[in-house]
């Protein structure tokens, strides 16, 4: 199980790349197809926050995305040098509030940690921002085994 | 590049928009420019079809919030339809259901703006 990697630059038209990169490495594992969904689903998130926050839309910079696969886990690490974000001052989403005061936003954070088993940001300021997705999977033994 | 595309259609004063293909930040916009050209012509009752749309992240389901205040002050709403067990949940992951109407097919949503004039 090795890692593969995608680098792309920051713009909202990877992202189309970059889901068909995940769900290409996790279908190799034979993970199932729903989790499969979620899994891209979270990795869309996060790089939408880092071209939306970190990169402030500025298509030059750079997302580097690592699928690391172990045989209980399905860990992807998304790189970039934009600004820093501190992940514990974004409240949980409240839709409600969110209609009465016509605000976006918030809502790919809590789908992440709903949808992943552990969402993990490492931070250095002015040098590099981690995420790390982390999903717990059962990789099905073969009969050979 | 994954596709993305609308087509409207109006049926009385219902226009009803389909989505097709996967709405995530890029194509978002698409569908922006739909809700902004119907509130330009005055049209507030508002079907969306969910039928062939594969795919949907938080930049699209944003969509939805940030016009639905401003169709229901002119007396309006919208309505979805036709959802995948897939799109639905994440919907109902963030509470959408509260907040809209989610019918089955199409016609029913149709047929909960006529039923309420």
């Amino acid at each position: 199980m090795s890692a593969k990697t995608l680098k792309v630059k920051s713009k909202t038209e990877n992202l189309s790349p970059i889901r068909d990169f995940i769900s290409s490495a996790a279908l190799d594992l034979n993970i199932p197809k729903d989790i499969i969904e979620n899994i891209i689903l979270a990795v869309d998130e996060a790089c939408t926050n880092i071209i939306k926050h970190a990169y402030k839309y500025s298509p030059d910079g750079e997302i580097l995305i690592k699928v690391k696969p172990s045989t209980s886990k399905f860990v992807v690490s998304i790189v970039d040098n934009g600004i820093s974000f501190e992940p514990e001052t974004i409240p949980e989403p409240d839709l409600q509030k969110y209609y009465r005061q016509r605000k976006v936003g918030g809502l790919g954070i809590y789908l992440m940690r709903s949808l992943m088993d552990s969402v993990k940001y490492i931070s250095k300021p002015g040098k590099y921002n981690e995420v790390l997705l982390t999903k717990n999977i059962k990789v099905a033994k073969t009969n050979a085994g | 590049m994954a596709e993305f595309s609308t087509s409207i259609k109006d049926q009385g004063d219902v226009s009803i928009i389909n989505l097709k293909g996967y709405l995530d930040a890029h194509t978002a916009p698409i569908l922006e420019n739909n809700f902004v050209d119907l509130i330009d012509k005055n049209r507030f009752q508002i079907v969306v079809g969910f039928k062939d749309l594969a795919y949907i992240s938080s930049a699209g389901l944003g969509v939805f919030m940030a016009y639905i205040e401003k169709i229901r002050d002119s007396r309006g709403d919208i309505k979805l339809a036709g959802m995948s067990d897939k799109v639905y949940n994440i919907f109902d992951l963030l509470g959408f259901p509260l907040l809209y109407e989610i019918f089955k097919s199409e016609d029913e949503a149709i047929q909960k703006f006529t039923e309420s004039k």
